[in-house]
């Protein structure tokens, strides 16, 4: 075929476009050529349309997005905001803090091992484009029923594809979640999380300018794979019948991306680069006009030198190739003899494509012809903007109240106790995350199953970092709003059940199509239920990712944000863990429980959804927080108490050091009874073990911060005691343990 | 006393292994695979990762890196040498180790506190522990399944060269549950378990394999 330039696009106004094969709607084609004052040539269509795409462009969220900007909270931690690659925080003593969550949701589902894998990649680099060290990565995944056929097809791959890659780049896996619901079942969704660490003078930003300033490809080659990854796949419903999306996904190398690590941090550290950008989602086409409208303008790029993995590529395909572990970084030309000795050193392939000019248009040439001329702004930030149509959906108005068997006999404890605790969603999930390094770099304080995932920063000042992500898909499906505002508030609980103080937020929002108005209710108001809580709790959004269309047909997943909260500690030797370490502590619950079970693991195992969310008490989560980082000292042991309610707390409390306890639950006290108590998932309660010398202390800051503390037990003996009722804790492990293994081995 | 760790293209524990030298008291000495110079340490440490991705069989690029060419000469004179994980397979490929670590029993990568007793403590890495200490030290690999002929097998045995032995469970289907093995003079030394990721209660199981460092420097000064 022949080359189409911009001068052939210009006498040849009327030659039919594959616009729509692209993704593009009728409008916004003829929005690009009201733009260029010409058809775009097949290049420029090509850069346009993946741009221009739901994944690139937020056109459908963006109208909603910026509430994170108006309602930001006052904060100094925040160093960069959203906008870059990945949002930067100040965590003190000089250290800066990056980190940011996304989604991989639709390859995943294509090709579950490259998918997965490639989801890990492309957040490192996100982290590591920053200028930082990527030091922990977290997985939050979530499957249709694990008993569904294609969950065993999807969820191994899936597993050993975070694995796969995250092992071999030497990051460890410190937590994420793992959740099956049926609304999940054509539509996996796989989001991965990478924090990484600087110092603050180390930031490097996404921008390109001086003029003549070089523009240098490094890392892999080029090649076929990941065409269209961002338009096609992650920006269209799946439906039967379409062409199959394969080649669409893209193919990891995670050895190329850790010695692209390594030599990354060696050119950062000799202070080589103006600006840099990872090649993600979009390609060349993404990073071209991304560095070159953030810095003056004009780039002038020759397509031809971009080393290639497959010859046969045409200038569009080499544009939207997804090819992985690749970056692209603006260099002094003084400074180009030694960024190319690091890059030979660590064999990695570094080529100089192109300038930066003191034009303003990006200028694409492939063997002398000119094939892209635009003004960088309108592909990369220029894209439209929808405001879509929102209506509140009618299921809203026909839900029904849980109705559940009463548990009044002690002897139903034990049955109703060992369902749940084997259920999928509460079950043991080692099967999982053995397969992944949790050790690796030798800083993990904490990793799953604990609250939150720790890393020590500094071994001289034990300065750490702890992370934890959470969704409660169920109550936002309830109420959004308040969904998502139980999600962050759950996450920040997690953090300080650990000991550490939160202090920044990243979030991935999951949602179906943003076509359907009832999805777009959904997200409209999950994003303002976002705004409101980090504005309420003082917490700064650094970024975050936006998931549409993960649809099978008419049927939308659960609206699902996922809430990544990061967390300061002065000193990782004070972290709280969460077993019980030894016999003979006092066992109390802060916080009160409801009779509320809309949403819980235990309805869900009985067919039911219930009919509202709770209503977060924003004020008590502040000073349960507080008080938890106050009495953290006294603390034996710590534990959220959340999914599964009490009685999957006290599960995990006392195996992970094979400690029993003794509880007794006195039913009066508790609205709705032994069952709320046990299996009940009221927000704003923490587990917690004390040793009797210290429990007047931690009683008297209880009283301070005004936390009900109820005293429910005693530690120690080989069985949980509950009300009378005994389970060894041989056989609650083995009913613990067993599911995963059973379902996927 | 400096001990050096061989960083290849893809090792991911060498900061770890520099880490333990040094609280073992030790001078750490990055040595980079490219070059055949030992910067005159005195023992040196393979560590583990996936040094060139383990695309091919694990460990058989990295044997012919510049720096083995120095280590294999100098091993063959008796000097201390630990591999560990990639660092064994590197070893095994190139033949200062018997045998080869296969794919696991049940194909996957795990991860995990393991149970091992430490059988052979005549080793400059081993000579600090008791014989049949039992320690807990992570474990991590994809390909730790020892393999070799009976041959091999028995005179490993009868020699009293395995140096570890997984107990309570065998995680990855390695003949006579071997978890570390020594060459016949007992100075190269490899390991599937990373004892430089149990040195501190903080951030590992436990601090059982700090001994294999504090041992390596208690050998040298006691030359």
């Amino acid at each position: 075929m022949a080359l189409d330039t911009v001068a052939t696009a210009a006498a040849n106004p009327t030659t039919e476009q594959p616009w729509r094969e692209l993704g593009l709607k009728e409008d916004e084609y003829a929005r690009i050529k009201e733009i260029l004052g010409r058809r775009p040539t097949s290049s420029e269509l090509a850069m346009y349309s993946v741009m221009w795409s739901e994944h690139c462009s937020y056109k459908s969220s963006k109208v909603h997005l910026k509430q994170f900007g108006e309602k930001a909270p006052k904060s100094d931690a925040l160093l960069v905001g959203i906008g870059e690659n990945a949002g930067v925080v100040d965590i003190g003593q000089g250290y800066a803090v990056t980190f940011k969550i996304e989604s991989h949701n639709h390859p995943s589902f294509v090709e579950p091992y490259q998918g997965a894998a490639t989801g890990v990649g492309g957040i490192v680099r996100d982290i590591l484009t920053m200028g930082a060290r990527p030091i922990a990565i977290m997985d939050p995944l979530r499957f249709g029923p694990a008993d569904a056929v294609d969950t065993r097809r999807v969820l191994p791959g899936i597993i050993a594809g975070v694995g796969g890659y995250g092992n071999c780049l030497g990051l460890p896996n410190i937590g994420g979640e793992i959740v099956f619901d049926e609304t999940y079942a054509g539509n996996p969704l796989v989001n991965a999380l990478c924090v990484g660490v600087m110092r603050h003078e180390d930031i490097k930003l996404a921008t390109a300018h001086g003029t003549g300033n070089l523009v240098v490809l490094f890392g892999a080659k080029t090649g076929g794979d990941g065409i269209g990854g961002v338009s096609v796949l992650a920006s269209e419903t799946f439906a039967s019948g379409k062409a199959a999306k394969r080649p669409s996904v893209q193919v990891g190398d995670p050895f190329a991306e850790k010695v692209l690590i390594e030599c990354s941090l060696e050119i950062f550290a000799e202070d080589l680069v103006i600006g840099i950008q990872d090649l993600g989602g979009a390609g060349l086409s993404c990073a071209t006009s991304e560095l070159a409208s953030a810095g003056s303008g004009g780039m002038a790029i020759q397509l031809e030198k971009v080393p290639l993995r497959d010859p046969s590529l045409s200038p569009e395909e080499i544009l939207m190739s997804e090819s992985q572990e690749r970056m692209c970084a603006i260099i002094e030309p003084s400074k180009l003899s030694r960024f190319m000795k690091i890059c030979k050193k660590w064999d990695v392939t570094a080529t100089v494509i192109g300038e930066v000019t003191d034009g303003e248009h990006l200028h694409i040439t492939f063997n002398g012809e000119l094939i892209v001329d635009v003004p960088p702004r309108t592909v990369a930030h220029d894209g439209p903007v929808y405001n879509r149509p929102i209506a509140k959906p009618a299921y809203l108005d026909s839900l029904k109240p849980v109705t559940l068997p009463a548990i009044s006999n002690p002897k139903e404890i034990k049955a109703a106790l060992l369902q749940l605790i084997s259920s999928p969603n509460i079950a043991d999930k080692s099967w999982v995350t053995d397969q992944y390094d949790r050790y690796v770099q030798g800083n993990s304080v904490l990793s799953q199953p604990e609250d939150s995932g720790m890393v020590r920063i500094d071994e001289q000042t034990h300065l750490g970092v702890a992370i934890s992500t959470d969704a409660n898909a169920r109550w936002s499906y309830l109420d959004p709003y308040n969904g998502a505002k139980l999600a962050l508030l759950e996450s920040c609980r997690n953090i300080a059940t650990t000991g550490a103080k939160p202090l920044a937020v990243t979030n991935c929002l999951n949602f179906g199509s943003p076509e359907d108005p009832g999805v777009m209710w959904q997200f409209s108001e999950t994003v303002r239920g976002l705004a409101d809580i980090c504005l309420e709790m003082g917490l700064p959004v650094t970024g975050g990712n936006v998931s549409f269309y993960n649809q099978t047909g008419a049927v939308a997943i659960l609206p699902t944000p996922v809430i990544g909260v990061l967390g300061v500690i002065q000193d990782v030797r004070t972290r709280t863990k969460m077993g019980l370490p030894a016999a003979g502590l006092e066992i109390f619950q802060l916080g009160n429980t409801d009779d509320n079970f809309s949403g819980s693991e235990y309805a869900h195992l009985h067919g039911q959804i219930g009919d509202h969310a709770p209503t977060p008490d924003i004020d008590a989560e502040i000073r349960l927080v507080n008080l938890l980082l106050e009495a953290q000292q006294f603390f034996q042991s710590a534990h959220d108490i959340s999914d599964g309610g009490l009685a999957a707390a006290l599960t995990e409390t006392v195996l992970k050091n094979s400690v029993g306890a003794t509880i007794e639950l006195i039913e009066q006290y508790i609205p709705g009874g032994l069952t709320a108590g046990l299996f009940a998932e009221t927000p704003g309660r923490v587990l917690i073990a004390v040793d009797p010398v210290n429990i007047e202390e931690v009683r008297a800051l209880s009283n301070k911060y005004n936390v009900p503390m109820h005293r429910i037990g005693k530690s120690g003996g080989s069985a949980l005691v509950i009300n009378g009722e005994s389970i060894e804790l041989t056989e609650l492990r083995r009913a613990h343990t067993e599911t995963f293994a059973k379902l996927f081995n | 006393m400096r001990i050096g760790v061989v960083t290849f293209p893809g090792s991911l524990d060498d900061s770890s292994a520099l880490r333990a030298i040094r609280l073992a008291g030790g001078t750490p000495v990055p040595l980079f695979h490219a070059s055949d110079d030992l910067k005159e340490v005195e023992a040196v440490v393979l560590p583990g990762g996936f040094s060139y991705g383990d695309y091919l069989r694990c460990g058989a690029i990295s044997r012919f890196a510049p720096i083995m060419a120095s280590i294999i000469v100098a091993a063959e004179h008796g000097f201390p040498v630990l591999g560990i994980c990639n660092g064994f397979q590197i070893l095994c490929e190139s033949h200062l180790l018997p045998g080869a670590l296969t794919r696991n029993q049940d194909l996957h990568f795990v991860c995990t506190d393991q149970a091992l007793i430490v059988e052979n403590t005549d080793t400059p890495w081993t000579n600090g522990y008791a014989k049949g200490d039992r320690i807990i030290v992570p474990i991590k690999n994809g390909e730790g399944s020892f393999q070799a002929g009976a041959d091999t097998l028995k005179q490993l045995e009868d020699d009293g060269r395995i140096v570890l032995r997984y107990v309570d469970k065998n995680p990855n289907g390695s003949q006579h549950d071997i978890a570390g093995i020594s060459n016949a003079r007992g100075n190269v030394v490899g390991v599937m378990p990373h004892p430089e990721q149990a040195i501190e209660l903080l951030t590992g199981p436990s601090e059982d394999g700090l001994t294999f460092f504090t041992s390596v420097l208690h050998t040298m000064v006691g030359r």
